[in-house]
């Protein structure tokens, strides 16, 4: 189920502090998609529900969490388990009617949802891309067997004994190996590169002011998208 | 031809045998590969889940080197390509984002102009050296192999237009061409759960058991795939699929590659085909056999 959260005092016509923040959070991150403004020609049709391969095991479907944005419900969309199974098929993307960037919006509600220190209660699926991260900022590539042990030694060290026997015909094909691999010559250059965007990572006030985005609907994203790109033709 | 050349980390180790087959059936089709000196990883599904701009920097820092070299960049990834050309039209379509990535790229020199195209080495082959010479380059037809082209979710979708998404055609077409048979396979373009096998291993297995399924049970031998991920999720888990499907046979997976290296006569050593944890099938040491008589000849 999707987990609730304990705060949620309605006032006609404002919403919760919280949930105003998120929702002015999100819409900053969907600014930066090219194209993510189409986000307010959802029709509810189903067809990302119905097109997801991983839909079955989802506690929210894709479509409603375009309806729980919809409806000023931000919180639950990133509580719910649904944002993790996404494993970025790109299948509700190619198939929405209205050319809706699915894909691109879960991404963002997956950073949101990182930013916000919301995590997932029983299951590790978000730490898997932050210890992923650690790695290509530490070595400029991926070690595969590094991210696999810091993954199940922080989430569920049990199935390092299970996976024992498969690592060990691996590492005899090696196909993994214990020396991380080494970018030679530009790994500082890497970094440089890294730590240059993290400070450009904060996204830009696109806000004025005054607006505060009670409304809920899809009238908030008109209001923002404006300032966009142009969209790129590829979407259509 | 020359091309720039971004092998990506799954290509250095659990996939390796994708990067020396690849590198051989371009050297024997006279394609020239120039890898990127010191390229980095393209950021992949996880860093994109992270952080936005520090992703799009990380990717473009491989296009800014591209550039540099005027060539076309091939990828043979599934997710680095898709990661490449998404950053690729993400920074076109956003010149906000694109001033920005330009200005973390500056902190070392680079800048990304947006002139570098993103290729897959299934469509470098398909279209620039093109069936016809390939069908007169082949030395061990593949005839009596039944393979289950599985081109995985990402190289057809997303920003990526060479093939049609749904049904893509062109490792159907190049198998034919190379004299194989090709089965019924409508799960062509369908997710394996890819990183979910870690992170959710009982809903990964449930998705790789339908793709095993399907292929064995429309008679394929094995099955050709274009995607590291794929790759693994197929060759990897057996014992757990069959605890889904009792039934499962050792179904290997290649990559196309692979198979288009031995039916182009490149001895299997350089192919990698015993690096798979699944055994050989019988059916497939024979053409083996006949690749090495025809190099000795």
């Amino acid at each position: 189920m999707v987990q609730k959260s304990p705060d949620r005092n309605y006032t006609p016509g404002k919403l919760p502090l919280r949930e105003r923040a998120l929702r002015m959070a999100f819409l900053q991150r969907i600014h930066d998609i090219p194209g993510g403004e189409k986000l307010h020609r959802c029709i509810q049709c189903g067809t990302c529900s119905g097109s997801c391969p991983v839909s079955w095991a989802m506690d929210l479907m894709p479509r409603e969490l375009i309806a729980h944005f919809r409806a000023g419900d931000i919180e639950t969309i990133l509580h719910s388990r649904t944002i993790w199974l996404c494993a970025s098929c790109y299948a509700c993307t190619e198939r929405c009617p209205q050319g809706i960037r699915v894909t691109d919006i879960i991404y963002s509600l997956k950073r949101l949802a990182i930013d916000s220190d919301i995590t997932l209660e029983h299951d590790g699926a978000h730490k898997l891309p932050q210890i992923f991260v650690d790695i290509i900022n530490k070595y400029g590539r991926n070690h595969e067997l590094g991210l696999m042990m810091r993954y199940y030694l922080r989430t569920n060290p049990l199935q390092l004994l299970r996976m024992a026997s498969l690592g060990l015909a691996m590492m005899k094909r090696r196909r993994i190996t214990f020396t991380p691999p080494r970018v030679e010559k530009a790994l500082k250059d890497i970094r440089l590169i890294i730590a240059h965007a993290e400070r450009l990572e904060v996204p830009k006030e696109i806000f004025s002011p005054e607006y505060r985005p009670d409304t809920v609907g899809y009238r908030a994203i008109d209001k923002v998208s404006s300032r966009s790109s142009k969209s790129p033709s590829t979407t259509e | 031809m020359k091309y720039a050349y971004y092998p990506g980390c799954s290509l250095e180790s659990s996939s390796r045998m994708y990067d020396s087959s690849l590198r051989e059936v371009f050297r024997c089709l006279d394609l020239e590969l120039v890898e990127l000196e010191d390229w980095n990883c393209c950021g992949a599904t996880a860093y994109f889940s992270v952080k936005e701009t520090v992703s799009l920097a990380v990717s473009a820092r491989n296009l800014a080197l591209a550039e540099l070299s005027n060539l076309d960049i091939v990828a043979p990834c599934s997710s680095c390509f898709t990661i490449l050309l998404k950053t690729h039209h993400m920074l076109e379509g956003n010149t906000e984002l694109s001033d920005k990535i330009n200005e973390a790229l500056g902190a070392v020199g680079l800048s990304y102009k947006g002139t570098v195209r993103v290729r897959h080495p299934l469509e470098v082959l398909v279209n620039d050296v093109g069936l016809d010479k390939i069908r007169k380059t082949v030395k061990v037809p593949l005839d009596g192999f039944a393979i289950a082209p599985y081109y995985g979710c990402q190289i057809a979708r997303g920003e990526s237009s060479f093939d049609d998404s749904e049904d893509p055609v062109f490792m159907d077409k190049l198998f034919a061409t190379l004299g194989a048979r090709l089965v019924y396979f409508p799960h062509k373009v369908r997710c394996c759960g890819g990183m979910l096998m870690y992170t959710w291993e009982d809903i990964a297995v449930r998705l790789v058991t339908d793709l095993m399924r399907c292929a064995q049970e429309n008679g394929a031998h094995l099955i050709s795939t274009t995607c590291p991920m794929c790759h693994a999720n197929l060759d990897l888990h057996l014992k757990q699929v069959r605890k889904l499907y009792p039934e499962a046979k050792p179904m290997s997976t290649y990559f196309f590659t692979q198979l288009l290296g031995l039916a182009l006569g490149i001895p299997a050593e350089k192919l990698g085909f015993d690096l798979n944890y699944i055994p050989i099938d019988q059916r497939l040491k024979d053409v083996i056999q006949r690749t090495r008589e025809v190099s000795h000849a």
